[in-house]
This record gives structure tokens, C-alpha cells and sequence, in this order.
């Protein structure tokens, strides 16, 4: 039933995704284990992590499509879900660092050791069972996600309105998470990861799991994104996108709606958070920077709103451009490129990449249908 | 006999100082060269207090010189070299042809200089000047030296001026509190005239009374201490209070460009703060064509920077409206991410322009230095970034009550299609709309070059407060945004005292957010028919 749920109506764009992320699954971590370091097919460690860097994103750019492509809902302070999903895993990891910190000290972080703490706060217990840690994942910016959106849907708080206060809540953790007195590190926040589960996290066996882990994690996101946007509930998600008033006239309890996509895609931004972490090695503050949740949106901007695949695939896109340009001479530029990128997308191609490629697509197999023009909705 | 005659000399002198202290001059002053002459350092400090007592009019000139080891004695002469080689008789002060033969200096050793801060202390106390004479009894209040009393207590009596006359009483007060064998009813009296002066060197004063004061002298202390910290406590928080107006004016500067274009057009521009931010740099180049072209006219390069900056910011605010946003009509959250790709490119043309690091930009006469309330610091430039807060609040008021193109504004804020329909360019308004909304926001940039760092990243630490402020504020009246800075600025300089800087900032942004959920439309909200804005 739950496959019947997931797999109801796949369309050939979604299925392509699928089976691509899966091949990606098997095929980079095989290339990188089996074939010999000299080979031309050889795909190095480093490379391996910068692409489950991007997956990470494209799952996050999923989270967010989620809810601004089907609910209307412009967050702008998704990175924060992302970034604490982040911090359950990192303190999972700073646990399993144990007595081999710098410290020695079997309990407390290096971090608390050097600010003389005695005991490991509350909020800390429990983060050395792997399990616990990976509810937290969920749970952290679950619960934040369903207490915000309790308050701000019921209230009806809309529009520009509630972008700026997701940019508050997510500036607001920020400030919040460079204090030394929270107990997540300051500004310097976790780092110096030693094992997750056992396993070395920078051997090239962890990281060939974490990225099929990553592709896994992709796409049972895109699966339950999909699933609840073709559902029943999905439709009367995307009536509130493009009617609000009109549904909640027609009957349906439009906040409880909002409140559950929200929170399911604060979840599974968490997950892209903790997946983050270990490949990248560190964990701070400044991923909950305004700026980083603005940028996100661009990416779900650029693949295509309101597409899922095309999220995923503005979250690649971009980031992989952004490594071209920053790592070369054309540094400089990078902000001037991103920026044009913003103004571009929202004009000229304000369905993104892969709604562009549609239309010229559908254009070109039957030209020129007898256009019918669309009725705006009367409110 | 000897004794006699000099324990008799003894009594009459001490009797002719309470008496009559001129009569006793001519002699103890001859008895201070004596000692001066004497090679004792416990004469030369017992000299230095007699030249004091007496007033000579040699004193400061003897001392000057004895605490730079030009005062020469020996043979029973007293001679002054001056800095420029002349020699002088200490007594009269009348240029000597030739020294005296076997002078050597006056020996100094730390009480003697003691001694000496002592007495240049007491002879301020005797300067004609009566700024002179105030800042020398402050000096003898820190100082609380006991032997400087008498001649306190002579200036007293002589003292004309009352704030000298306040300044030496204060002063004092201060060492009589401080004596323990002073007349307990002096010391209570003291301690009245300590807690009137109610600063926090009358309080430190206060507490360092001795520990074997007696239980009535130690209960009217108590009272006079609580009594000031609760005086100090006010100033306190009328100094955090002029913070907080001072910092939400700042935030009024840099809103109510914001919160003008959002009224309008319902689009949150996410460039503003890069308005902000060419305001500041164009106030850059003006302080720097000044500098190199016409440096008498730095003290008026604010006024020169202020319409520059509104021209620049506005015109540029126009072409972002005519080359993006006006193909956004209708999408508020695409506008929203256009304009904050504005935002990036115009801060990284400034980086690359200027440079990525903070750039100088000079305070004019009038704005610098400041002024003191009370126990309040008021620095000029913060005065006038209120005052100046207040005119762009005011004009801005008065543009949108009183020009036609205001009421235009108004109409299409209230009800665009309505506008539109009865004849209004509503394109024609966004534009300008945006011109102006952006014109404050560069007049905003003028102001803060003054308090801030001009670098590429200037507009970036305000954008969040301000869209704080018009959320908060509302949309659609000016003084909904005036409340909402001067309540933000306000609270936020209150709450750090006690929370933090940080924290407190954090529990601002958890109460907007709180605050949204209860009025989603801010405080002053827009009454309408509209289901949906």
C-alpha cells in the first residue's frame, strides 16, 4: 500500500530521476572503491563528497519546493531546519569523538572542556545512541517547524508576512548559535569528526556509504514529496497555492493543511542537514545565515517551482556553478553571476529550468494548440 | 631659653594664623624660605604648606620650580633659575644680576612631590579664574587631601562665584567626610553635601568612609548612598533610554524607505539596504573631491552629500523599478528574490569599486564631540541623526499629506484597480514611489556614514531590522513605522543591560514574531474589504 502510495501516477520525468539517482547510488561509490586511483574512470574521494554535498541540497531544494511550489508558502528560513538537523547529527558525532579529543575528556566536548564546563548540559544526553540522535534529526526542526507554523498558519499570517518572519526565526537561531553559553560551540561550532557508527568518517568506504546513503535518503524524499503532492490531500495542498480564500470557504481547515507540509518539510530538510554534516566535516553558525535560506530558494527558482525534479536539479546546478566560479579566476564574479541569476530566473524564465524545457518540448510536438485563456481566480 | 623663645614663637604664630593669617605673612613667609633653605625634606614640606597658608605671592612660581629642581637655595639665599636661564629672587620675585655663590637645588623625594600636587591644588583653589578655581577644588575632591582644609575653607570665605563656591564646598565636604577627627556635625553636614552633588565620585567617596565612624554618621551614610544610587539608577536609565531613541531613529532612517515601497507596491525590496549603502558612499566621494578640491568646505560636506545621496539612491531605485520590478507586477515573493539579486550585484559593484574594506568617512565640526546632561554623555553626532530622523520623517509626512503626487500614493496604496480606474498612472506612481522610497533610504546612508562602517556590507546589517520595523509597523502610515523604531530602538537598549546585546535582540525578533501571529498586519494595519492584500 505504501508502495501503491508512493509510486501512484509516476510520470517518465519522475521515473528517469529515480532511476538516475539510484544508478548515481551504485555507480560513483563503485567507481571510486573498485577502479584503480590511476584510471581515467577513477572518481576521487573528493569529488565523491562535493556531489554528496549538492544531493544534500537538491534534498533541501526538494523540502523547499515542497512547500513554495505546492503551498505557496515562501520560506525563507529553511536553511535553519537544514542547519539543525545539522546540529543533531554533529553532536552525535562530537559524542563518538569520546577521550580522542584534544581534552581527553571521555564525556565533554573539547569545546565545553575549554570553556570550564563541569557537566554536559541536558540537552546533550542521549546523543551518543545513534538512534536518538537520528529521532532528533527528525525531531528538532520537526517540532520548531509544527510550533512556528501553528501560531503563524492558524493566525493566517501570509505572503511577505511570513517569509519575514521565517528570515527572523532563521536570523534570530543564528545569533542565538554563536553564543558560547548555547552549548553548540560558538561561532567555531562542531567540527573534528572522528567515527559515525563505528567507522572512520573520513575513510573512503564511510564516504562512498554516506553518498549512497545520500541518494537513498534523495530519493525517499522525492517518493513521500511526490506521494503527498498527487494525493488527494496534495490537491487541496496546491487549491491553497492558488486560491486560499476560495478553499477555506469551501470547507477545508486550510492551516492544518499548511502545518502538516511545512513540518514534513522541515523534516526532511533536517535529513539533508545530517547527511551534510559528516561529508563536509563541520558544522556552524553560519549556516543559518538569511542569505543561505534566500539562496535556496533561487535554486528551487532555477530548476523549476512547483516541479520536485527540477528543484533537485536547480539545487546541483547551482551549486556545481558556484564551484566552477569560486574556485577560479573568476571569483570576483560569482556574486555578480548569482545576482544576475536571481533577476533572470524570476523574469524571464519564471518556471525554471525544467518548466522551459516543457514548453518548448510540448511546443514543438503539437505546435500552437488553440490557446484557451486562463480564468483568474475572482478574489 | 632657646626653647622658650621658640616654643613662644610657636604659640604667637599659631595664635596670629587663627586671628589674623595676613599679619602672620611677612613672618611665616620668612620662616618657609628659612626651612626651604634648611636641606630637610620634612622642612621643604612644611614650607611648601606655609607658602600655601599664607598665600605668597611667590608661591606658584617657587613651587612650579621646586617640583622641577629649578628652585635653588644655600647661603640663606632662595633663588628660581626660569626655564630660559634668568635667575630670580624666590622672595620677591625681582631679577637677580648675578647668583649667589653655593646654591644647590631643593632635593625632592615622593612626600615633598606629594606635597607639591597638594599645594598646586590648594594655589587653584586661589586662581582668579574662576573655571580655574572649579577644577582645582574637582582635583582636591578626588584627591581628599586633609592639609589643603585651611586654605579650603579660606577660599570658601572669599569665593564670589557660586558654582566655584558649590565646587569648593563639594570638595570640602569631601575630606571632612573622610577626617575622623573632624566635629561629627561637620561630617553629617558633609555627607549632605556629598549626596546634593549624587555623581558616582560623590558615591565612591561616600563609601570609603572610615570603618570607625559612629553609628549616626554611618546611618546618614547609608541614607546618602541609597539615596544616590537610586538617582543614579534614573540617569542610568535616562542615558539607556536616549540610546534606544537614538538607535531607533536609526532604524526610522532606514525603515521608512521600506515601508513606503512595500505600502505602495506590496513588494518587500530586498535592495533597500544597498540604497542605504550608496547613500554612504556617495557621502565618501564628496568628503573626498572636498579633501582634495576644496578642503575649507569639509564642514559642509553633509549638506552637500545629503541631496547627492537622495538624487543617486532615487535615480537608482528608478531604474531597478523600470528594469526588473516593473515585470513583476503581481508576484510580491518574485520580486522578492529579484531585488535580493539586485542586492548582490550592487554590493559586490561597490566591492569591487571601492574595495571590500571599511572606508573613511569624517565627522564635521558640529557633528563631533559631545555634551553632558546630568550624568548623561550626549554625543553631538547621535543629536543630530535624531534631529535630522525627525526633518525626513517630517517631509516625508508632508509630502504624501500635501503634494498631489502623495495623494496619488495613498489612492494606490488603499486601492490599486480603484486608482487605476479613476485615472491614476499607477505604473507612473510605482516609479516614483520606488525613487523615493529609495532617495530616504540613501539620506538613511548619509547619517549612518557617520556612526558606521562604509563598507559593501553596510546595508546588510540593517535589512533585517528594518523589514523588523515595517512589519511590525505596518503598512500604510508613516507613524506606524515611527512607533515601530522608536518601540524597537527603545526596547532594545533597555533589554541589553540586562540580557546581553545578543539575547536581546533574539527576544525582540521571538516577540515579532509572537506579535505577528496577533496582528498579522502589523500595529497600524490598513482597514479594507480585501479578503487578501
Amino acid at each position: 500500500m505504501i508502495a501503491r502510495f508512493l509510486l501512484q501516477d509516476m510520470d517518465r520525468r519522475g521515473a528517469v530521476f529515480l532511476a538516475l539517482i539510484a544508478g548515481l547510488a551504485i555507480l560513483i561509490p563503485a567507481l571510486n572503491l573498485l577502479v584503480p586511483a590511476g584510471s581515467p574512470f577513477h572518481v576521487p574521494t573528493s569529488t565523491m563528497s562535493l556531489w554528496g554535498k549538492y544531493l544534500c541540497y537538491a534534498l533541501l531544494a526538494i523540502s523547499l519546493d515542497l512547500v513554495w511550489g505546492y503551498c505557496g508558502i515562501l520560506s525563507l528560513g529553511h536553511g535553519a531546519f537544514f542547519a539543525l538537523g545539522g546540529y543533531a547529527m554533529g553532536m552525535y558525532l562530537m559524542r563518538q569523538i569520546g577521550s580522542r579529543g584534544t581534552y581527553g575528556n571521555p564525556i565533554l566536548p573539547d569545546f565545553m572542556v575549554f570553556l570550564n564546563w563541569k557537566e554536559l548540559p541536558w540537552y546533550w544526553y542521549g546523543f551518543d545512541s545513534f538512534p536518538f540522535a537520528m529521532l532528533m534529526v527528525l525531531l528538532a526542526p520537526g517540532l520548531l517547524a509544527f510550533v512556528f507554523g501553528w501560531f503563524a498558519f492558524r493566525s493566517r499570517v501570509t505572503g511577505v508576512y511570513l517569509s519575514i518572519i521565517t528570515q527572523a526565526l532563521t536570523y534570530a537561531l543564528l545569533l542565538a548559535f554563536f553564543r558560547n553559553d548555547m552549548g553548540f560551540g560558538g561561532n567555531n561550532g562542531l567540527t573534528d569528526f572522528k567515527d559515525i557508527l563505528g567507522f572512520n568518517v573520513q575513510a573512503q568506504a564511510t564516504r562512498a556509504a554516506l553518498f549512497s546513503m545520500t541518494c537513498v535518503m534523495l530519493i525517499a524524499g522525492f517518493l513521500i514529496a511526490r506521494g503527498i503532492v498527487v494525493s488527494k490531500l496534495g490537491k487541496v495542498v496546491i487549491a491553497i497555492r492558488d486560491a486560499e480564500s476560495r478553499t477555506r470557504f469551501l470547507g477545508y481547515r486550510v492551516d492544518r493543511f499548511k502545518l502538516f507540509v511545512f513540518t514534513v518539510s522541515a523534516c526532511m530538510a533536517g535529513v539533508a542537514g545530517a547527511l551534510y554534516v559528516p561529508q563536509v566535516g563541520i558544522i556552524n553558525p553560519s549556516e543559518f545565515a538569511p542569505a543561505n535560506s534566500i539562496e535556496t530558494v533561487i535554486w528551487v527558482a532555477v530548476g523549476g517551482r512547483g516541479t520536485l525534479v527540477g528543484a533537485a536539479l536547480g539545487g546541483v546546478v547551482v551549486n556545481y556553478a558556484k564551484t566552477i566560479f569560486t574556485s577560479g579566476f573568476m571569483a570576483p564574479y560569482w556574486l555578480f553571476a548569482l545576482g544576475a541569476l536571481f533577476v533572470f530566473v524570476t523574469i524571464f524564465m519564471p518556471k525554471g529550468i525544467l518548466g522551459t524545457a516543457q514548453d518548448w518540448w510540448e511546443k514543438r510536438r503539437r505546435p500552437a494548440p488553440a490557446k484557451t485563456p486562463e480564468p483568474a481566480p475572482a478574489e | 631659653m632657646r626653647i622658650l623663645s621658640c616654643l613662644l614663637r610657636i604659640l604667637a604664630l599659631a595664635m596670629l594664623l587663627a586671628l589674623q593669617p595676613g599679619a602672620a605673612s611677612a613672618q611665616s613667609a620668612d620662616d618657609a624660605f628659612v626651612r626651604l633653605g634648611a636641606d630637610s625634606f620634612s622642612e621643604t614640606n612644611r614650607a611648601i604648606e606655609g607658602l600655601i597658608a599664607q598665600a605668597h605671592p611667590q608661591a606658584a612660581v617657587i613651587i612650579e620650580a621646586l617640583a622641577e629642581g629649578r628652585l635653588l637655595a644655600g647661603g640663606g639665599a632662595v633663588v628660581v633659575r626660569m626655564p630660559d636661564g634668568r635667575m630670580l629672587d624666590a622672595r620677591t620675585g625681582a631679577t637677580l644680576a648675578a647668583a649667589p655663590a653655593g646654591l644647590a637645588a631643593v632635593r625632592l623625594n615622593n612626600s615633598v612631590r606629594r606635597t607639591i600636587q597638594g599645594a598646586l591644588g590648594g594655589l587653584g583653589l586661589l586662581n582668579p579664574d574662576a573655571g580655574r578655581r572649579i577644577a582645582a577644588a574637582e582635583a582636591v575632591f578626588k584627591s581628599r587631601d586633609a592639609s589643603l582644609l585651611p586654605v579650603l575653607e579660606g577660599a570658601i570665605a572669599k569665593e564670589s562665584d557660586p558654582r566655584a563656591k558649590a565646587a569648593l564646598r563639594q570638595a570640602q565636604a569631601a575630606i571632612l567626610v573622610a577626617k575622623p577627627d573632624a566635629p561629627p556635625f561637620d561630617r553629617i553636614a558633609a555627607i549632605d553635601v556629598l549626596r546634593e552633588r549624587g555623581d558616582q565620585d560623590a558615591l565612591a567617596t561616600l563609601r570609603s568612609l572610615p570603618a570607625d565612624a559612629s553609628a549616626s554618621l554611618k546611618e546618614a551614610q547609608a541614607r546618602a548612598v541609597s539615596d544616590i544610587e537610586g538617582r543614579l539608577a534614573l540617569w542610568r536609565a535616562g542615558q539607556n533610554l536616549w540610546y534606544g531613541l537614538s538607535l531607533g531613529s536609526v532604524l526610522l532612517l532606514a525603515a521608512i524607505g521600506l515601508a513606503i515601497t512595500f505600502g505602495v507596491m506590496g513588494v518587500i525590496n530586498m535592495a533597500h539596504g544597498e540604497m542605504v549603502m550608496i547613500g554612504a558612499y556617495t557621502t565618501f566621494i564628496v568628503q573626498e573631491v572636498i579633501r582634495t578640491s576644496a578642503p575649507g568646505l569639509f564642514d559642509y560636506s553633509l549638506l552637500i552629500a545629503v541631496p547627492l545621496a537622495f538624487l543617486v539612491a532615487g535615480l537608482v531605485g528608478i531604474a531597478i523599478e523600470r528594469g526588473v520590478i516593473r515585470f513583476l507586477y503581481g508576484r510580491p515573493l518574485e520580486t522578492l528574490l529579484a531585488t535580493w539579486g539586485i542586492s548582490l550585484i550592487l554590493q559586490q559593484a561597490v566591492r569591487t569599486a571601492f574595495g571590500p574594506t571599511n572606508r573613511e568617512v569624517g565627522a564635521p565640526a558640529f557633528m563631533s564631540g559631545a555634551f553632558e546632561i546630568g550624568e548623561m554623555a550626549i554625543t553631538w553626532n547621535r543629536l543630530w541623526i535624531i534631529v535630522f530622523a525627525g526633518l525626513v520623517f517630517a517631509a516625508l509626512l508632508a509630502i504624501l499629506k500635501l503634494t498631489p503626487i502623495g495623494l496619488q500614493m495613498r489612492a494606490v496604496t488603499q486601492n490599486r484597480r480603484m486608482a487605476s480606474a479613476m485615472g491614476i498612472r499607477t505604473g507612473r506612481v510605482d516609479a516614483l514611489t520606488f525613487g523615493l522610497g529609495s532617495g530616504v533610504a540613501g539620506l538613511a546612508g548619509v547619517a549612518l556614514s557617520q556612526i558606521d562602517n562604509v563598507s559593501p556590507n553596510l546595508g546588510q546589517s540593517y535589512i533585517i531590522d528594518s523589514f523588523m520595523v515595517v512589519v511590525f509597523g505596518g503598512v500604510g502610515n508613516l507613524w506606524g513605522t515611527l512607533v515601530a523604531a522608536m518601540t524597537l530602538g527603545v526596547a532594545n537598549k533597555l533589554l541589553e543591560p540586562y540580557a546581553g546585546a545578543v539575547l536581546g535582540k533574539i527576544a525582540l525578533l521571538v516577540f515579532i514574531i509572537l506579535f505577528i501571529q496577533k496582528r498579522p498586519r502589523g500595529l497600524f494595519a490598513l482597514k479594507g474589504r480585501a479578503v487578501e492584500a
